[in-house]
């Protein structure tokens, strides 16, 4: 039987849940198992009720389900809201001495933290730490693991701290140890694999590709890049600017790429319509920059903490006049390190500004993969040569070319003066109203996407091959999709994934002639219109035939895709 | 030796007469006397008339959004700290549509000279009210007259602790080539507000019109006194100081972040080597 144990912890706001999270999560991924954690929080600082989930299996895990098999509830409202999603043989871990429930049930187990906390450590601080041991004593895993990661968590603190800290697990460990659980979890070896969320991932993948200057203003979900690259800053010589608003933020880091480094920004959508005059100068005069979007939903500020996938026509469209952009959407946190890079090399390559479409989802979900390879990073600037700089009599920064991309350099490279504008301006870069010229360097700057277009992987072709059912989603509906696709198909339902992570320019061609082959064209999206099933549609003129949307601000469980489109699809077997 | 003759650029596109010319000339003449060549130069604007100022001297130049030349200036200097950063802009741009950034360059104090071609007026748009138009004035929009007090940019920026605030005007060209070499030297951001009559769109403030009010701070008016220069700011109408109003001494911004005391960060070496170290701390 293979193991796939979900443990949800529920609280305010300021109770520490993240704390309780991030313990039992790398304590299971260090005990040798997949773990896969999703946040449910709310937009306020204290209270409210929020959640992680941590799901828990010996095979690779891609999105979290909707059972719980043990709920630790620092609150009564947690109890009440995830009743009904307990499983039979599932637990309840509580406080009895300050939540007092008038229901009972056997799965309900008071531990009193704060008490055996307090006693112990002399401070209710320590409660969190009883739960966790009290977690592991239910499931038997060895409380091993647990010292040495205090150990790392406080190595510039107090021993003492350590020492009260494994005291309080171990209480708590006693308390559950004898408890008839359903499954045990073993500690075992570490499978080297790594945990990480999609922010950190695309941090790490900025600074692995050579980024030195990152300008942002805090907006979540976005938030988690702008933290993660200010803590590396220093290790890594960076430059993160706090920017006074987001018009600043992406006019700095247009700035910081014309003077010659490899330059980033994040925002969520509140953020980028600030920015759009900005997209627009960046696609004016040219410079790389890569702008990670991390959506939540709108309209306005909508729901701050909450997932969507809902401005991906926003960011396509995004920015005055007519000029070529990329558009990505990492799968996973480990999509997201290597698709960073190439967005960074790709802005370099074309002069032009890569957008990351991220999320709430992506950004706050921790998941299990395999080390990244730092063998696989790989940075081109495509500058001139000093040589060819010194050789040239006149630079010309936007002469034409087929390829639609003009030599570039930067300020103090050679003797060349660099000269950009954002007005319509000559080969030089100096401000012209030369009306068939303009027509010239417009016809330059759109000439990129033929060559762009090349540089854009097909989706990920998952699931029955002789399906007449394809479901199509792009971003970080992946896993869920991907699950989804696997249940089906173990049913005999025959389905079929096409999962998209370089959106744009879209490979119109390939489209046309893949969604010819199948009955159903079922649209997968984390918004309500479907956004980037419409903007195929534009490209092709295929249309769906069905369309699988979830816009309360939640992402898909793949249980859910399954059963909508049991009852929404009419899926057969062979073609 | 580098001579005016280095810095002439484009053709002009400026109505004749305009103040903008005694900028652009006092500005050759400054870069000039520091010796100053081109290729150490990065000049940025915004959009408007005093905005296209770069495009007609010469030096690298970033000729951007309207009201957003600071923050492309700001990343330039810390990108490239070894190179001289100087903002042409309006008084629309800097004090209205980029105010914010104006005010936060004020507090970072990035080594930056900040030259505001200030003639009271929308000039490029022809002709509406400006932050600094005077309260009263009738435009084609203000049809009644502004309705408001004029922004008061020297008072400002002094209020901000803004480490060198300067007023210039364009009809004492020996003063304002002085001034703006002295914003240039000066470590910090230097604020030159200029005093630059628009012949075409401003019938109220020309030169005659500054001539009759404009007067140079004596020679023995300290800098230094914090009051004094607020004082000096808040004179306006009949009498209207020029010189450096205020000086204060304090670090420079791109000297206060670590990470460029090993050199300019476009030529530090990019180094990832670190990053399979940085992967244990996800394991
Ligand atoms: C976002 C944006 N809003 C409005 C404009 C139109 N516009 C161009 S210049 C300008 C005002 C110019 O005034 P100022 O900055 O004082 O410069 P001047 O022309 O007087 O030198 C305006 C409103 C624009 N280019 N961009
Ligand atoms: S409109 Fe005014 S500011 Fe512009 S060039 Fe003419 S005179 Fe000068
Ligand atoms: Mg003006």
């Amino acid at each position: 039987m293979n193991l796939d144990y979900n443990i949800v912890i529920g609280g305010k706001a300021g109770q520490g849940l993240q704390t309780i999270s991030d313990a039992l999560s790398k304590l299971f991924l260090r005990g040798g198992y997949e773990v896969f954690t999703s946040q449910d929080y709310m937009s306020r600082v204290r209270g409210g009720h929020n959640f992680f989930m941590i799901r828990i299996s010996d095979r690779p895990l891609c999105a979290q389900k909707p059972k719980i098999d043990l709920l630790i509830a620092l609150d009564q409202e947690t109890i009440d809201i995830h009743w009904l999603e307990l499983e039979p043989e599932a637990f309840i871990f509580y406080d009895g001495e300050s939540i007092h429930l008038s229901r009972e049930d056997k799965r309900l187990v008071s531990i009193s933290w704060d008490k055996i906390a307090t006693t112990i450590g002399g401070n209710t601080i320590f409660a969190n730490t009883v739960a966790v041991g009290a977690c592991c004593g239910l499931l038997n895993f060895d409380l091993g693991l647990l010292a040495g990661l205090l150990q790392e968590a406080f190595a510039k603190k107090d021993p003492k701290i350590i020492e009260t800290n494994l005291q309080c697990a171990k209480a708590g460990y006693e308390v559950t140890k004898n408890l008839k659980s359903k499954v045990t979890i073993q500690a075992g070896t570490t499978s080297g694999k790594m945990y990480i969320n999609g922010s950190e991932a695309i941090g790490l993948g900025a600074i692995a590709s050579g980024m030195k200057f990152y300008s942002g203003y805090p907006m979540t979900p976005s938030t988690g890049i702008l933290n993660y690259l200010a803590g590396k800053s220093d290790e890594f010589g960076l430059v993160v600017e706090q920017a006074e608003d987001e018009i600043a933020a992406i006019n700095l880091v247009a700035g910081a790429a014309y003077a010659g480094v490899r330059a980033m920004t994040a925002t969520s959508g509140g953020g980028f319509c600030l920015m759009t005059e900005g997209v627009s100068l960046i696609g004016c005069i040219e410079v790389p920059v890569v702008l990670v979007l991390a959506q939540r939903p709108g309209p306005s500020t909508g729901l701050p903490t909450r997932t969507e996938q809902g401005d991906l026509e926003f960011a396509l469209f995004a920015g005055q006049g007519e000029f070529p952009r990329f558009i990505f959407a990492p799968r996973t946190p480990e999509d997201a390190f290597y698709l960073t890079q190439k967005a960074f090399n790709l802005a370099d390559k074309y002069q032009v500004l890569s957008i990351i479409m991220s999320d709430q989802h992506l950004a706050d979900s921790g998941w299990t993969l395999a080390k990244f390879d730092p063998e696989k990073i790989k940075i081109e600037r495509y500058l001139l040569a000093a040589q060819t700089l010194a050789g040239m009599q006149e630079y010309r920064r936007y002469d034409l070319s087929e390829t639609g991309i003009s030599p570039r350099t930067i300020p103090g490279a050679s003797r060349h003066l660099v000269i950009a504008d954002s007005d319509e301006h000559d080969s030089r870069g100096h401000i012209t109203e030369d009306l068939s010229w303009r027509e010239e360097i417009v016809k330059k700057r759109l000439a990129k996407y033929k060559y762009m277009r090349e540089e854009i992987s097909l989706p990920i072709k998952y699931g029955d091959s002789a399906s007449k059912t394809v479901l199509i989603g792009w971003g970080s509906t992946y896993g869920a999709m991907k699950e989804a696709v696997d249940m089906l198909n173990a049913k005999n339902k025959k389905v079929v994934m096409l999962h998209f992570n370089e959106l744009w320019p879209l490979p119109v061609e390939y489209l046309g002639r893949e969604l010819s082959q199948y009955d159903n064209i079922v649209a997968v999206e984390n918004n309500a219109t479907a956004q980037f099933m419409r903007i195929i549609t534009g490209q092709t003129g295929i249309l769906p035939t069905h369309k699988i949307l979830r816009f309360n601000g939640q992402p898909f469980y793949p249980q859910l895709i399954v059963d909508r489109l049991e009852k929404e699809v009419h899926v057969y077997g062979d073609r | 030796m580098v001579t005016v003759k280095d810095f002439i650029g484009e053709e002009s596109a400026w109505c004749p007469g305009c103040g903008n010319f005694g900028i652009l000339i006092a500005l050759q003449k400054a870069v000039v006397e520091l010796n100053l060549e081109p290729q150490q130069i990065l000049f940025v604007s915004g959009i408007g008339q005093a905005s296209k100022l770069p495009h007609y001297i010469r030096g690298h130049i970033f000729n951007g959004l309207h009201g957003r030349a600071i923050p492309p200036a700001i990343a330039a200097k810390l990108v490239n700290h070894e190179i001289k950063v100087i903002i042409t802009d309006g008084d629309g741009g800097t004090y209205g549509e980029g105010g914010n950034h104006f005010i936060h360059a004020i507090r970072r104090n990035p080594d930056i000279t900040l030259i505001v071609h200030n003639n009271q007026i929308y000039g490029l748009t022809k002709g509406q009210a400006s932050p600094t138009t005077d309260q009263g004035v009738v435009t084609k929009i203000q049809a009644h007259g502004v309705p408001v007090p004029a922004f008061n940019p020297l008072a400002v920026a002094i209020a901000l602790n803004a480490s060198f605030v300067a007023r210039g005007f364009v009809g004492e060209p020996e003063q304002l080539k002085n001034l703006i070499k002295q914003g240039i030297q000066h470590q910090g951001l230097s604020l030159i507000d200029v005093l630059q009559p628009c012949v075409s769109f401003n019938k109220i403030n020309t030169y005659q019109w500054y001539r009759q009010r404009a007067y140079k701070l004596p020679d023995d008016y300290n800098p230094k006194d914090k009051a004094k220069a607020m004082e000096k700011a808040n004179e306006w109408g009949d009498h209207i100081p020029l010189g450096l109003l205020y000086l204060n001494l304090r670090p420079v911004y791109e000297e206060q972040i670590p990470v460029l005391k090993n050199g300019p960060l476009v030529k530090q070496p990019v180094d990832v080597s670190k990053i399979a170290q940085v992967l244990e701390e996800f394991c």
